[in-house]
């Protein structure tokens, strides 16, 4: 066992759990973002950088500090370990760049995306993005592929976090994907116009934390706010059976697997689940889906705006627009 | 003339062949680690010579193998580093094709000291033709009985293999190296674990550069006292430089270590001065990778003391006024370069080269490429420079492996030392749309430049 303090609180936990794991058992505020770690796929994670921590102290046998930030969601802990997360003014600044880097070339088009409401990316960067980006340059553009025959593949809002690799090669007896080309021009795509063909391969649309997999089934058919999730089970003989059925009125509009409150798949479900029972009779409703407070899903539930500062925020902006230095931001509003 | 340790024979006709070689001495190192001498012996020895390693980062090669698993029971690897694709790094290319006995002569010390079974050598694919002349050389200390079962009688046994990449940059990283080694995508791994622990097939691993490796057999033959002799205190022995840019004379030099900078630019014995009669204006001492120094601060550090060639007195004042020693790649500018458009094709290698794998390097590199490519066509902002600062900033430290750290230090330092060409680039647009530009009136900066 290894007792590690993260913000100023300590657990005690297993050896080789990962600093991002033993956060996450404290909860709170302090248990970091992640975009590509994915706690049922192995060997992801490490690579998106926005669960960036400070280890202020190695362990109790070497209390040096590890001289770069570290990516928590790959990095054991050690006994007597000291962690800083939010209450390092430094790696929120790291992870407010990171967001920044995130968004420069996706094409922030949530306005028609369907993963809008649900999308990690969109919640990452209300919470540590900026309003106003810096980027003026040409945003790099792929074309939308079908990657499969129901799975429809944006590579312009891809923030390539290897989930969907990872799903092919852990998940299904063989991988026909994967990422091509490199640095900011590389893709996750097909080689040579195959398309991705099993039983588990739905599953890539729900690890994809951005809208670049999408289910071809549900394209455009609704906003997800719009629909009334519901857990629901069946007998399968490929899977677990037990998903989410997003639904309106009596009509099931998609299928998915059910998520825990980091946004990740605990059992994973078969195609035949997912792409071939839209029908309320094939499914044992289980009663409404448990959805976060302050997730856009949750309907009706919409903060007002006092008009009052939503003035003085665009005025800011204006005063800011017009090159004068930039007042302080208003706390409440950026709270 | 100074100590030659790994060129000495290089201009001796066919000392490529086997036969040629070891008439000048060649493979007496082998003789003597595998019957003389045990693995602790020749770590100890290694250390005691105070090689550091020549890929660019210096750290000590002998600390390095002694970090090695040597017990465990997973067969062990050594791999050499021959992805040598740093900008102005050409160093290894030519010990290769001069000298390849030297490498595989150290390969095998190497090896019998790790106790590695196989060896690998990662050339660059674009060596194609050196892979050749590597090949047809361990065939020959294949026949020698130098490699394969039972070397010389003894009973080590060793296999050699020389691996071509695909043309990467990104693979002359080690654990790049070692994923591409094993016929993945060339991502880099996270540390730890390290490739001491845990690299190729998951085995104990070392990865040494080129030149570090073929430095072994000197050590082993002279002892390391008298190799410790040469240099300045942790700088021992000689090493390649690879001298490039504005200069009379460019080449691969090898020096001693502690040799003056300023010797080195305008001496006969090495790069012979600055061409066509112009003045220094700035140097990137080890690989593009490395801060630019302007002139002034190459020859002198800033405390004013001559800044010597060892991996000390280049990193003298930090990052603040000194730069690395590096790879080695010495690239040097006259008064008429550019060092915005030098930066921008810098920046444009970094854009092309980053692997992907993780966010701020993917899409930092090609911002700052972007931003760079406006500045030097006259579209640029005064923003833009206080921009690319922060940008780079922000790659810098949190990336995965150290492309990030590469791509982000040219454009800090770049800046730092030469504001006043980025600002002389948005003040004038017009001046800068020929891409010749400081060609016909170089941009005066007196002060920062040192005559010929």
């Amino acid at each position: 066992m290894a007792k590690v303090t993260i913000d100023g609180a300590t657990i005690e936990v297993p050896d080789g759990t990962t600093i991002l794991n033993a956060a996450r058992q404290i909860g709170g505020e302090s248990v970091p973002p992640a975009m590509c770690y994915y706690s049922t796929l192995k060997e992801s994670g490490g690579k998106c950088r926005v669960c960036l921590v400070k280890v202020a102290q190695g362990s109790t046998k070497d209390p040096r500090p590890m001289p770069k930030l570290m990516a928590s969601c790959r990095t054991p802990v050690m006994d007597g370990m000291v962690v800083q997360s939010i209450t390092s003014p430094e790696v929120l600044e790291a992870r407010k760049s990171v967001v920044e880097f995130l968004l420069i070339n996706h094409p922030l088009d949530c306005p028609i995306c369907d993963q809008a409401g649900e999308c990690d990316l969109q919640n990452l960067a209300y919470k540590h993005g900026v309003a106003k980006t810096r980027y003026e340059e040409e945003r790099r553009t792929f074309e939308k592929i079908d990657i499969g025959d129901k799975i429809k593949l944006h590579m312009n809002r891809c923030i390539l976090c290897y989930r969907c690799t990872f799903v092919a090669n852990q998940l299904t007896d063989n991988r026909v994907h994967g990422v091509l080309s490199r640095g900011d021009a590389s893709e996750i795509s097909t080689y040579i116009q195959k398309a991705v063909d099993n039983d588990f391969s739905g599953n890539m649309i729900d690890v994809c934390p951005v809208g670049a997999l999408t289910d071809k089934t549900f394209r455009f058919k609704s906003r997800v706010w719009f629909t009334n999730p519901m857990d629901g089970h069946r007998n399968c003989p490929k899977c677990s059976g037990k998903v989410v059925l997003w639904t309106k009125g009596n009509d099931v509009l998609r299928v998915s697997a059910r998520t825990d409150q980091y946004n990740e798949v605990k059992e994973f479900i078969c195609n035949e689940c997912r792409f071939e029972h839209k029908n309320m009779n094939d499914w044992t409703i289980d009663g409404p889906r448990h959805i976060d407070r302050d997730s856009v899903i949750a309907q009706n539930h919409y903060e007002r705006t006092d008009l009052q500062k939503l003035k003085l925020e665009i005025d800011r902006q204006i005063e800011f627009e017009k090159g004068k230095q930039l007042p302080e931001p208003n706390p409440s509003l950026t709270a | 003339m100074s100590k030659k340790f790994l060129l000495e024979h290089v201009n001796v006709p066919r000392i490529e062949t086997i036969n040629v070689y070891r008439e000048k001495g060649g493979y007496a190192a082998v003789e003597k680690a595998l019957k003389t001498m045990t693995p602790d012996q020749i770590i100890d020895e290694v250390k005691f010579s105070d090689l550091r390693g020549r890929g660019g980062a210096g750290f000590p090669t002998g600390l390095k193998w002694s970090f090695m698993d040597r017990k465990s029971d997973k067969p062990r690897y050594l791999v050499c580093n021959a992805d040598e694709s740093e900008p102005g790094t050409f160093k290894d290319r030519y010990l290769m094709e001069k000298l390849p006995h030297l490498l595989i002569e150290g390969m095998i010390v190497s090896s019998y000291t790790l106790g590695a079974k196989a060896a690998y050598i990662y050339i660059r694919g674009e060596y194609m033709y050196i892979v050749r002349i590597l090949e047809k050389a361990i065939e020959e200390a294949y026949a020698a009985g130098y490699l394969g079962k039972n070397i010389l009688g003894t009973d080590y046994s060793l296999d050699l293999y020389v691996h071509p990449g695909a043309g990467a940059y990104i693979c002359g990283e080690e654990t790049a190296l070692l994923e591409s080694l094993e016929g993945k995508r060339g991502n880099p791994r996270l540390k730890p674990p390290f490739p001491a622990i845990a690299g190729l097939y998951a085995c104990p691993t070392v990865v040494n550069n080129v030149e570090s490796i073929a430095s072994v057999p000197t050590i082993i033959n002279i002892t390391a006292d008298k190799y410790n002799d040469v240099g300045i205190g942790k700088s021992a022995g000689t090493k390649l430089i690879s001298a490039s840019g504005h200069i009379n004379k460019p080449g691969v030099y090898e020096i001693e270590l502690g040799l003056p900078v300023e010797d080195f630019i305008y001496s006969d014995e090495y790069c012979g001065g600055i061409w066509k009669g112009r003045k220094l204006k700035a140097v990137v001492a080890g690989g593009s990778s490395v801060p630019i120094l302007p002139a002034n601060l190459i020859i002198t550090t800033a405390k004013g003391e001559k800044r010597l060639m060892t991996y000390e007195s280049m990193a003298d004042g930090g990052f603040v006024s000194g730069t690395m020693l590096g790879s080695g790649g010495f690239i040097v500018m006259d008064e008429t370069t550019c060092i915005v458009r030098n930066l921008w094709t810098f920046a444009r290698f970094y854009h092309h080269e980053s692997c992907g794998q993780c966010s701020p390097c993917r899409e930092g590199t090609g911002w700052m490429e972007k931003v760079l490519h406006r500045i030097e066509h006259g579209h640029g902002h005064m923003n833009d420079i206080d921009l690319l600062v922060d940008v780079a900033k922000k790659i810098e430290g949190n990336t995965i492996c150290p492309l990030g750290d590469a791509a982000a230090w040219p454009v800090a330092s770049a800046i730092r030392h030469f504001r006043e060409e980025f600002e002389y680039h948005v003040k004038y647009p017009e001046k800068v749309k020929d891409p010749k530009h400081f060609e016909k009136e170089p941009f005066e900066r007196e002060a920062l430049m040192v005559n010929g």
